[in-house]
């Protein structure tokens, strides 16, 4: 029985143990209902919304840009076609081996890999990175067929803004270009990859207008980023067009006009006060921008010599040279320091000091008025009035004709110029006025400064009356053709109490600059008598002429190279019979106002009349455009 | 071999058949086919690929179970060494020319059939510590000169697993050997010796561990620091644990296991799967089927009345306790990955057969609960 005892000890020792231990399991257990009522319950929330944040992607979808068009409905920014490649980090393991994958299907150069790394390091990691776009039909096939071997890219037909003018339009409507980290913002639009925003004109100033809203759509992905199903969408709202006063073929033709050389020209409607043409020569290809510039791209735009990104016409500052002559007459006519009938001798130059202030004609003018001394361009009569008026007063006149400040153009970059007072010289360089000063400032020169769209602004208030129309290069309600606005400028703008003998006085100088025998761009003149145009010349130093050169002699602009050549300057208003348009057109280094900027501003104005933009129905075409024609050879006669 | 005298020593196989314990078919029947409807729904609402074959599985090997639970119980006891001892020559062959698979070598290509040396060791080593040990007295167990021997036989296999290298299976080893010395009355402090002295060798084991085992443990420790890396599996496997709540998200509805964000759903990850569609209800019921079915494994160690047979079903249980509690641990993340499958659920056809032969053996000690089995029958020559 010995044996049977130990048995026992044996069974009683095993039953003691197993339930022992399966008393541990048992609450081993109860530790793993614990977790999993901790997982389950406790955190479910937390647990389903990462569920939830696995399953379902969030898809921005990007609305179609507004275009850009002219007045007639033409479209200068539109929109084309664009096959692109991306890669998403987060549905790859390994964004190396997929970047490889791909390179052996499309070329992926090492710039654009280390980019591309960047921005997955930037951007969280289910937006979508660009790795090549504006892809060839065949190269966008090919990655289709292997996308199984490429995890984590995608494929998609986007949309890319498309300049079909090019140059002709890229100092009006500017480009766009990608989002700069600096300019993320709350837009979620402005994360997608590849989005465009506008960078410069048009594009940037309206550039909400022109985006639209962002559509999104819901999309359940399986672990591999594969959609299954699209669980909700929403288009979102395509973005505006915006209607631009610019007349395309006006444009077109003024641009080509200035061939090589550099500079700008404003045509605007002087009642309206709508900008049908704004070029700067030479412009830029906008497409550079979108597509991504190149470098050697980069650096030709800028170190040409003719800076073609530079809008010149609102953002060159020259001063006006004989230009500002009307308006120094009225400030002189309207504090009473001259009368109409008041009589300057010319000698040819004027002593002031111990300086000599030179006349641009040698022999000297003889006796002059208000009226031909304008027809003359005689600068000792405006030395003389600029003398006894005073530079605050004139800088009065400019202020109320729309110089010295920004004219509000909706557009980027443009620059106020100068009109100094004695209160500005104190400010800006700490000295008083001396009275020397005036002398130059009658003739458009020393701190004076102005662009070319301020002086086409001046000429449209000089010749519509004198009201305080503004620029303006977008339209506001909405449609083509003519504004339907079609009151006068008197019933719109507020006047600018010029005194109207006066305007009239200035008015009649502009008319004889163009009319032979003795106005100086009298060899531009416009022959058909209902197209002919009134203007003034102006011719404004880059460079002081020395004592010594005076002495010896005065070169000639040809002689000089090109940086020191004076810039050619013309304001216009046609017809006379009826202003309508007015224009500024300046030739930076162009030499004399008379020979180099007169005759392009006439084939403008010639240009312009025909087309009439302001009148002309959207339906009819304009006519075909010829270079002008029934104008005077080329005069000689030189502006102050 | 004379007279073994009392009742059941001899019974025919109808009555064997009928003492079967059917209430515990009936258990693995309704575990397993609840495992075929979580296949079904992992693929994707497919009786194909997974749950047809399983069936077929469970099928052949409920009756290979029942073969084994009517075999009288002291062939069995025979055969434990020679399969111990096969199972050992396996493990050495596999180590010399076993094939690569995953990464380690585990099988045997033994021509028709792929075999896992491993699997087999798994039984045959309780089958061998409980032949062992029935030939020991209540005094034997207390020395130490008795416990050489066994401690031989658990760690040799346990060496060549680890080898492979395979911890988990390594681990399963030596946690249901020491089980069965447990169960045989050997002295709690000799067991606290070995668990401090274990604990003392872990850092210089851990030098000898791959690096992929290594970040596994690293993993475990901190899986959200690196979640598209090795820490993925634990945090979706957590995710879609916690997101399935309460009542869960529904049959085949299951977001993270359809769409893939769980790996492995139809093995070592159906709980998951099975809970993120049913729910902390369905979680709890089928862990409460698994308790109901280790229950019936101690109930059946403690009704018999040999010491082998205790010990066989003591161990047997065990070890399906912890197959069951390392993979719930594992996919909830308490315990770092190891690849341990949930018995009867997860879909693989070694893992279901080792399973059934098991659970037949544990049905054979119910059959065979009164057979007295003279202690002189665990000599090596009997």
């Amino acid at each position: 029985m010995a044996i049977n005892r130990r048995d026992n000890d044996l069974q009683r020792v095993f039953t003691r143990r197993a339930l022992l231990l399966g008393t541990a399991q048992l609450g081993l257990f109860g530790a793993l209902a614990a977790r999993l009522y901790y997982l389950q319950v406790m955190e479910a929330h937390k647990y389903h919304l990462l569920a939830e944040e696995n399953r379902i992607n969030m898809r921005l979808l990007p609305p179609r840009r507004g275009r850009v068009l002219d007045r007639f409905g033409t479209e200068l920014a539109s929109n084309r076609r664009n096959y692109r490649v991306m890669i998403v980090a987060e549905q790859t393991r390994n964004v190396d081996a997929t970047l490889e994958a791909l390179s052996k299907l499309i070329q992926v150069d090492d710039t654009q890999r280390a980019r591309v790394k960047r921005e997955i390091e930037r951007r969280r990691k289910f937006v979508p990175v660009v790795v090549a776009e504006n892809l060839s039909w065949d190269d966008f096939a090919k990655i289709n067929l292997h996308s199984p071997d490429l995890p984590g890219v995608q494929l998609d037909v986007g949309e890319t803004r498309d300049y079909p003018y090019a140059q002709t339009f890229s100092h009006v409507v500017g480009y766009v270009g990608a989002v700069a980290e600096n300019e993320l913002g709350d837009d979620p639009l402005l994360e997608l990859p590849g989005f465009r925003i506008g960078k410069s004109g048009v594009e940037k100033v309206y550039d909400e207008r022109l985006r639209g809203r962002a559509g999104h759509s819901q999309i359940e992905v399986n672990a591999y980023g594969r959609a299954i199903r699209e669980l909700e969408r929403y288009n979102g709202q395509q973005g505006d067009d915006v209607v631009l006063t610019i007349d395309a073929d006006l444009q077109r033709f003024a641009q080509e006009r200035f061939g090589e050389d550099s500079g700008a020209a404003v045509v605007m409607d002087i009642h309206t006060g709508e900008i049908l043409a704004l070029v700067s020569n030479p412009g830029y290809d906008p497409n550079w921008f979108n597509v991504g510039i190149t470098g050697p791209q980069w650096r030709q735009l800028n170190n040409d010599k003719y800076k073609p990104l530079i809008n010149k016409a609102i953002a060159g500052q020259y001063p006006p040279g004989s230009t500002y002559k009307m308006l120094v007459g009225i400030a002189a006519l309207e504090s009473g320091s001259m009368t109409p009938e008041t009589r300057v001798f010319c000698p040819g130059h004027m002593d002031f000091g111990n300086n000599t202030f030179h006349c641009w004609k040698k022999g000297g003018h003889g006796t002059m008025n208000y009226v031909s001394a304008l027809e003359e361009s005689c600068d000792v009569y405006f030395y003389e009035a600029a003398k006894r008026t005073g530079v605050d007063k004139i800088g009065e006149v400019a202020r109320k004709l729309g110089l010295g400040d920004f004219t509000g153009i909706d557009l980027t970059g443009e620059r106020r110029g100068i009109i100094p007072t004695r209160a500005w010289k104190q400010g800006a360089l700490g000295q008083p006025w001396h009275p020397g000063e005036n002398l130059v400032i009658g003739i458009g020169q020393g701190y004076v400064t102005t662009t070319p769209l301020q002086l086409a602004v001046m000429t449209a208030r000089l010749a519509n009356g004198g009201y305080a129309v503004p620029p303006r290069i977008v339209r506001k309600e909405d449609g083509f053709g003519p504004a339907t606005d079609q009151r006068p400028a008197s019933q719109r703008w507020p006047s600018l109490n010029i005194k109207r003998e006066q305007l009239d006085l200035a008015l009649e100088g502009m008319i004889r600059v163009t009319a032979p025998p003795r106005g100086t761009a009298a060899g531009a003149r416009i022959m058909q008598a209902q197209y002919a145009m009134a203007g003034k010349t102006g011719s404004s130093q880059v460079r002081r002429i020395s004592r010594l050169e005076r002495e010896t002699r005065v070169r000639k602009n040809e002689e000089k190279p090109w940086e020191e050549r004076d810039h050619a300057l013309f304001v216009a208003y046609a017809p006379i019979s009826a202003p309508r348009y007015a224009c500024a057109v300046i030739i930076e280094h162009g030499g004399s106002g008379a020979k180099a900027a007169a005759p392009v501003a006439r084939d403008i104005m010639l240009e312009c009349q025909k087309l009439d933009p302001s009148r002309r129905p959207r339906s009819a075409p304009g006519p075909t455009t010829t270079t002008a024609s029934g104008t005077a050879p080329a005069a000689t006669k030189d502006g102050g | 071999m004379a007279h073994w005298s009392t009742r059941g020593n001899d019974q025919s196989i109808s009555r064997k058949l009928r003492d079967v314990n059917w209430g515990l078919v009936l258990l693995i029947t309704v575990i397993a086919s609840l495992g075929f409807t979580a296949l079904y729904s992992a693929a994707g609402g497919d009786i194909d690929p997974w749950a047809d074959r399983q069936m077929a599985r469970f099928a052949v090997g409920l009756i290979i179970m029942l073969v084994i639970a009517v075999t009288d119980i002291r062939i069995w006891m025979r055969l434990s060494y020679v399969i111990y001892a096969i199972g050992l020559v396996l493990l050495i062959a596999v180590e010399l020319v076993g094939r690569i698979g995953m990464g380690a070598q585990r099988w045997l290509d033994l021509g028709i059939v792929h075999v896992q040396p491993s699997e087999i060791m798994k039984i045959a080593l309780v089958l061998t510590l409980a032949r062992y040990f029935h030939g020991l007295s209540y005094e034997d167990i207390g020395r130490i000169r008795w416990l050489v021997l066994p401690l031989a036989i658990v760690l040799v296999p346990v060496v060549l697993v680890i080898k492979q290298p395979d911890l988990g299976t390594a681990m399963l080893l030596l946690a249901s050997s020491g089980a069965v010395f447990f169960f045989t009355g050997v002295r709690a402090w000799k067991f606290m010796l070995v668990i401090i002295g274990g604990g003392a060798a872990l850092p210089i084991a851990w030098n000898f561990l791959h690096d992929y085992q290594k970040r596994r443990v690293l993993t475990f420790m901190n899986p959200e620091e690196d979640p598209l890396g090795s820490g993925y599996h634990i945090l979706q496997s957590k995710i879609a644990l916690g997101s399935g709540g309460f009542s869960g998200k529904g049959f085949m509805q299951g977001t993270q296991s359809h769409l893939s964000f769980l790996p492995e759903k139809q093995t070592d990850f159906i709980f998951t799967m099975f809970a993120e569609e049913h729910g902390l209800i369905g979680a709890l019921v089928l862990i409460a089927l698994y308790i109901l079915l280790i229950a019936y494994g101690y109930a059946i160690a403690l009704r018999s009345r040999s010491q082998y047979g205790r010990l066989l079903a003591g161990g047997l249980t065990t070890m399906l306790f912890l197959y069951v509690f390392i993979n719930i641990a594992m996919v909830s993340g308490l315990v770092p990955v190891v690849g341990v499958p949930l018995p009867l659920f997860s879909y693989g056809g070694t893992a279901m057969m080792t399973l059934l032969v098991g659970i037949g053996l544990l049905v054979n000690v119910y059959v065979h609960r009164d057979v007295e089995i003279p202690r002189h029958m665990s000599g090596p020559l009997s």
